[in-house]
């Protein structure tokens, strides 16, 4: 679906990194995912390999980092949400808040002087 | 080699651009709804629906975006308030830009409300802020009752999800019950109306939360101004 436009903004953040450091080659890039984000890993990796192919970011990987999400309780717990359970296993309260899941984040390059 | 560490939003120019539409809207007072949903869940009717119900005077636009047609346009256009079409040309989802381009020409300290309309995708849309005060999400009960959990990233996204179409309750298998609970799943905090813009049941209910969010916002506003 919109992975490939996604994959596009990420060569764009790596093309400027390159442009700030001449003479440097990007051969890594990370992002963070959340399961929230309503990004596809394997669709973003397709999209993001034929985007790379036979131009002059190769060669440049993607490392994807999945990051589950996060409920708070108003009891002060935190806790993975699994199987759409969104209740407190510690106090059983179901009206708690998502406070993380949502990333769709870069979080580092990694640079060949 | 080295490692840089960055931190940074991998949309960050859409984010950049939603945050800037944020604060004209903030600056103009005007509230801004997305409204998201499969194709085919009502969108357009709820709207109709929605512009021929709301008080002679009031200052609201509409931004629809489709792949292609101007028919919803064509379909809004006839209740008097401005109206645009933005079509995408392919593209799944509607981003901040399409909204900045498409309000040119519009005086946002004419308009109180402004209701987009996004392509009709529950995916792509979640993940592309427009600069709106919530998203609303429609579920119709011709679909199935676990679309939240089959696609929980919008309906954990939304402040209210709009049961659409009930009046076809006696005659689809919908448990409208567990769509609900479905969707409390996915976001405790979710508000649900259940609508029918054909028979008109509920509608004054939906009617009324959406003076009670422009009021919110005319209220917040005062109070930053305060």
């Amino acid at each position: 679906m919109h992975e490939l436009g996604i994959a596009a903004s990420i060569l764009d953040s790596v093309q400027a990194e390159t442009d700030r450091r001449p003479g440097s080659h990007i051969s890594k890039v990370g992002v963070r995912i959340g399961e929230l984000a309503g990004v596809d890993s394997d669709a973003l990796q397709f999209g993001f390999e034929c985007l790379v192919k036979d131009t002059s970011f190769e060669p440049l990987e993607l490392d994807i980092e999945a990051v589950p999400r996060m409920q708070r309780c108003p009891c002060g717990n935190e806790f993975r949400m699994t199987d759409y359970d969104p209740r407190c296993p510690a106090c059983g309260e179901f009206m708690t808040q998502c406070v993380s899941g949502d990333q769709l984040e870069i979080t580092y390059m990694e640079v060949e002087e | 080699m080295s490692r840089i560490e960055i931190e940074k939003k991998v949309l960050n120019e859409n984010q950049v651009l939603a945050e800037h539409l944020r604060e004209r809207f903030r600056a103009h007072a005007v509230c801004c709804i997305n409204l998201i949903s499969a194709p085919g869940s009502g969108k357009t009717l709820l709207l109709e629906r929605t512009l021929e119900r709301l008080a002679p005077g009031t200052r609201v636009a509409v931004l629809t975006g489709d792949l292609q047609t101007e028919n919803d346009a064509n379909r809004l256009a006839r209740f008097g308030f401005p109206v645009k079409q933005i079509i995408t040309g392919g593209t799944c989802h509607l981003d901040a830009k399409m909204i900045g381009k498409h309000l040119e020409g519009w005086d946002l300290d004419e308009l109180d409300l402004l209701i987009v309309e996004n392509v009709g995708n529950l995916v792509c849309p979640s993940s592309y802020d427009l600069g709106e005060d919530c998203k609303i999400v429609l579920l119709s009960t011709t679909e199935g009752e676990d679309k939240p959990l089959k696609y929980p990233s919008i309906f954990a996204k939304s402040a209210l999800m709009l049961l659409t179409k009930i009046d076809l309750l006696p005659y689809v298998p919908f448990n409208a019950e567990l769509a609900r609970e479905n969707a409390r799943r996915v976001n405790p905090q979710i508000e649900i109306i259940d609508v029918s813009s054909t028979t008109g049941e509920g509608l004054e209910r939906w009617m009324k939360w959406l003076r009670t969010e422009q009021s919110n916002k005319a209220g917040a506003r005062l109070q930053a101004e305060a």
